[in-house]
């Protein structure tokens, strides 16, 4: 059904519509109003999970942990802090496989405290095993957790979903709000092999000596690059059953552009307005191949969608890379990412925007698609 | 829901806790670990934080539980005891299953109170066992809060200016009592029946128990394989470890002392009290830890 919901809303009736029995979580903006609504629903009798208060975060990411393990569908949300705190927990469900389906509403990391949006947070648990996907708008999010759910549990790989906190989090916009009925025909319910069982005891979490870890840790490596085929299936299932659109990575404009501008989550939207206000431009002032411009949305930051990325960027001379987020002393995190699947023949630039809620503006990807044609080794931050 | 356990012993391999794993010859944890598996019995799921009790059991791809058993991390064994128990809820599981969290007492004084006193506030029906070392023994001796005054641990070595821990032990009893238990006691192996019965008596009251088993250390203490059990019950007999046992938040029983026992007696077997017998400063900690026994053997009305 489509409604006008906020976003945190839309995400809480969504998650309901796809039957978790247990949800966990601690509050943390600008995650609070997923959790609150999901507490409302079973308030009021229609959510049939139970809920836990949790002490922590990390006792959040403990009790959806013990929950998964017992064989049951889960949700926990959090950001910031919050999923610093969970580091630990979400490393051991990821070597645990376990297929816990997390959003993370995105936002800076202290200090300086700063609770509005970058993806700092997220970025920084690249390397935990956890299939990573961002959203650009409330729609998308939604269907990515569907989405989550059905690729989970069918790889026993955890999925965190991201949102830009509060520019998505807070903002009101329709939504297609899909029934559990409708949900089921793509997400069958979830009937684990292997939990905590008194009919069936095994033995979970234990301890590997250097004789068995690394081939454990190389096929989890391994299953997390395979997963890329079974999404890409379950997109295209997800399409016939919802009609909409779900991709690991989205181009927009011209295909033959020169410069190629590159991102993840909510500032898709100005990246692709300033590209459409440049094209325009440059049609009627430019004109010829140097006015075309390209955006490519990584939806999947895990998998790392390779092929797909290299196909979109093949004829980009000039690729910025727009990072809300920063490996301190080196460069944008996603801007390595491309930098090391392209190789060193493109001149890409990791431009660094929108840290600790900085709006993000048109003028500002304009600027940063002036300057994708320099040759900048260095990050260059573009604050207004 | 407590086992049963039958009169007539049962061969091995019908223990809950299978043979076969790599726990110390005299291992107090590991004795106390199978009395209390035995007694919980086959309707039960373990969670179990880092240390010993899980580096000897579960070595991938062996096992030695025959419960459903599961390890997370070191900190959160009651959360991870949390969702399991949400989740039987949901599968209608939760009446006949009993959920025990396990840590050390690393785990429960220390790194995971937090999140015990979580579990606990949440009012959840599951049994927290602390299996009480005394020290960080899995990763080699280190003090925990739970260490006792005056003992030599990697941590607190003595020296020409240390007599040991310069701290007495944390008193975990009351921080439990504070969270308003239905159910907390303290037991060691030296007594297996009455920590058998303490199982059985946890296992059939509904909501969070704690149950704190004192479990001599063989390396870690220094004593001999053979002294586990005469440890343990010197522990108590002298007054330096009472067995208590508090039913809705009222002393309902204490293990009287039969055989009053200075805590010297206790102390000389165990290497991480031997500098205290060397010097006058030594004898002078001595005398506050026969000091605190004596407190205790007041306050319990032990003798």
């Amino acid at each position: 059904m489509r409604k006008i919901l906020e976003g945190s809303r839309a995400i809480a009736e969504t998650i309901n519509a796809c039957k978790p029995s247990v949800v966990s979580a601690y509050p943390i903006t600008p995650q609070t109003h997923i959790v609150e609504e999901l507490a409302k629903l079973k308030a009021d009798g229609d959510g049939h999970y139970e809920y836990v208060r949790a002490e922590s975060e990390f006792a959040a990411a403990s009790i959806v942990l013990g929950a998964s393990a017992t064989g049951v569908r889960v949700y926990t949300a959090t950001s910031s802090q919050g999923l610093l705190l969970m580091t630990e927990v979400l490393y051991n469900i990821a070597g645990m496989r376990l297929p816990i389906v997390m959003t993370n509403a995105n936002r800076a990391v202290s200090a300086p405290i700063n609770i509005w949006n970058d993806q700092q947070d997220a970025v920084t648990m690249r390397d935990s095993g956890w299939l990573m996907w961002f959203g650009e708008t409330n729609q998308e999010v939604c269907d990515l957790h569907i989405l989550a759910y059905k690729i989970a549990e069918k790889l026993q790989l955890p999925i965190m979903v991201n949102l830009d906190g509060f520019i998505l989090t807070h903002v009101v916009e329709p939504v297609e709000i899909e029934t559990t009925e409708k949900i089921k025909k793509f997400l069958p319910d979830y009937k684990p092999t292997e939990f905590l069982d008194v009919n069936n005891p095994l033995t979970l979490g234990a301890f590997a000596t250097p004789e068995h870890y690394f081939e454990i840790r190389q096929e989890l490596h391994q299953d997390i690059i395979d997963a890329k085929k079974a999404i890409i299936n379950s997109c295209n299932e997800f399409k016939k059953i919802f009609g909409r659109d779900l991709n690991l990575v989205e181009y927009y404009g011209d295909k033959n552009a020169d410069t190629v501008l590159v991102a993840m989550g909510s500032v898709l939207g100005t990246i692709k307005d300033a590209a459409d206000e440049l094209t325009k431009a440059g049609q009627s002032t430019q004109g010829g191949p140097d006015g075309k411009i390209g955006v490519l949305k990584i939806v999947a930051f895990r998998p790392w969608p390779k092929e797909e990325i290299l196909s979109h960027l093949e004829r980009a001379k000039n690729i910025a890379v727009i990072d809300k987020s920063i490996s301190l002393g080196r460069e944008g995190i996603l801007a390595s990412e491309i930098k090391q699947t392209v190789g060193g023949e493109k001149n890409v630039t990791s431009f660094i925007v929108g840290l600790g809620g900085r709006d993000v503006t048109v003028q500002m990807i304009k600027k940063i698609y002036e300057q994708a044609k320099n040759k900048n080794e260095e990050a260059v931050f573009v604050g207004r | 829901m407590a086992g049963e356990i039958k009169n007539k012993p049962k061969a091995p391999l019908s223990y809950m806790l299978n043979p076969g794993h790599s726990a110390c010859a005299g291992c107090g944890m590991i004795i106390a670990a199978r009395l209390i598996l035995d007694t919980a019995g086959p309707k039960t799921i373990i969670t179990n934080a880092t240390g010993c009790s899980e580096v000897t059991t579960t070595q991938y791809p062996m096992t030695s539980y025959k419960q459903p058993w599961i390890h997370s991390l070191f900190e959160n064994p009651a959360s991870v005891a949390s969702g399991i128990l949400a989740a039987l809820k949901i599968k209608g599981l939760a009446e006949t299953t009993n959920v025990i969290a396990i840590g050390g007492d690393g785990a429960t004084f220390d790194i995971g109170l937090v999140h015990i006193s979580g579990m606990w506030e949440r009012g959840e029906n599951i049994l927290y066992v602390c299996y009480d070392n005394e020290a960080y023994q899995n990763t080699g001796y280190q003090s925990s809060s739970a260490t006792p005054l005056a003992a030599n641990t990697t941590t607190t070595p003595p020296g020409k200016e240390s007599l040991g821990s310069t701290l007495p032990k944390k008193d975990m009893i009351k921080i439990a009592l504070a969270h308003n238990l239905p159910y907390v006691a303290t037991a060691t192996i030296g007594y297996p029946l009455d920590l058998i019965a303490k199982v059985k008596k946890a296992l059939s009251i509904e909501g969070p128990k704690y149950l704190q088993v004192y479990c001599p250390c063989v390396p870690g203490w220094g004593i001999e394989p053979k002294d586990t059990l005469s440890t343990s019950q010197l522990a108590v007999q002298s007054g330096f470890y009472p067995l208590v046992e508090y039913i809705s938040g009222q002393l309902a029983k204490v293990q009287k002392i039969t055989k009053k026992t200075p805590v010297e007696d206790l102390l000389k077997l165990q290497k991480r009290f031997k500098h205290l017998f060397k010097t006058p400063q030594g004898k002078a900690e001595l005398a506050k830890i026969q000091e605190l026994a004596d407190k205790n053997i007041k306050d319990f009305n032990l003798s």
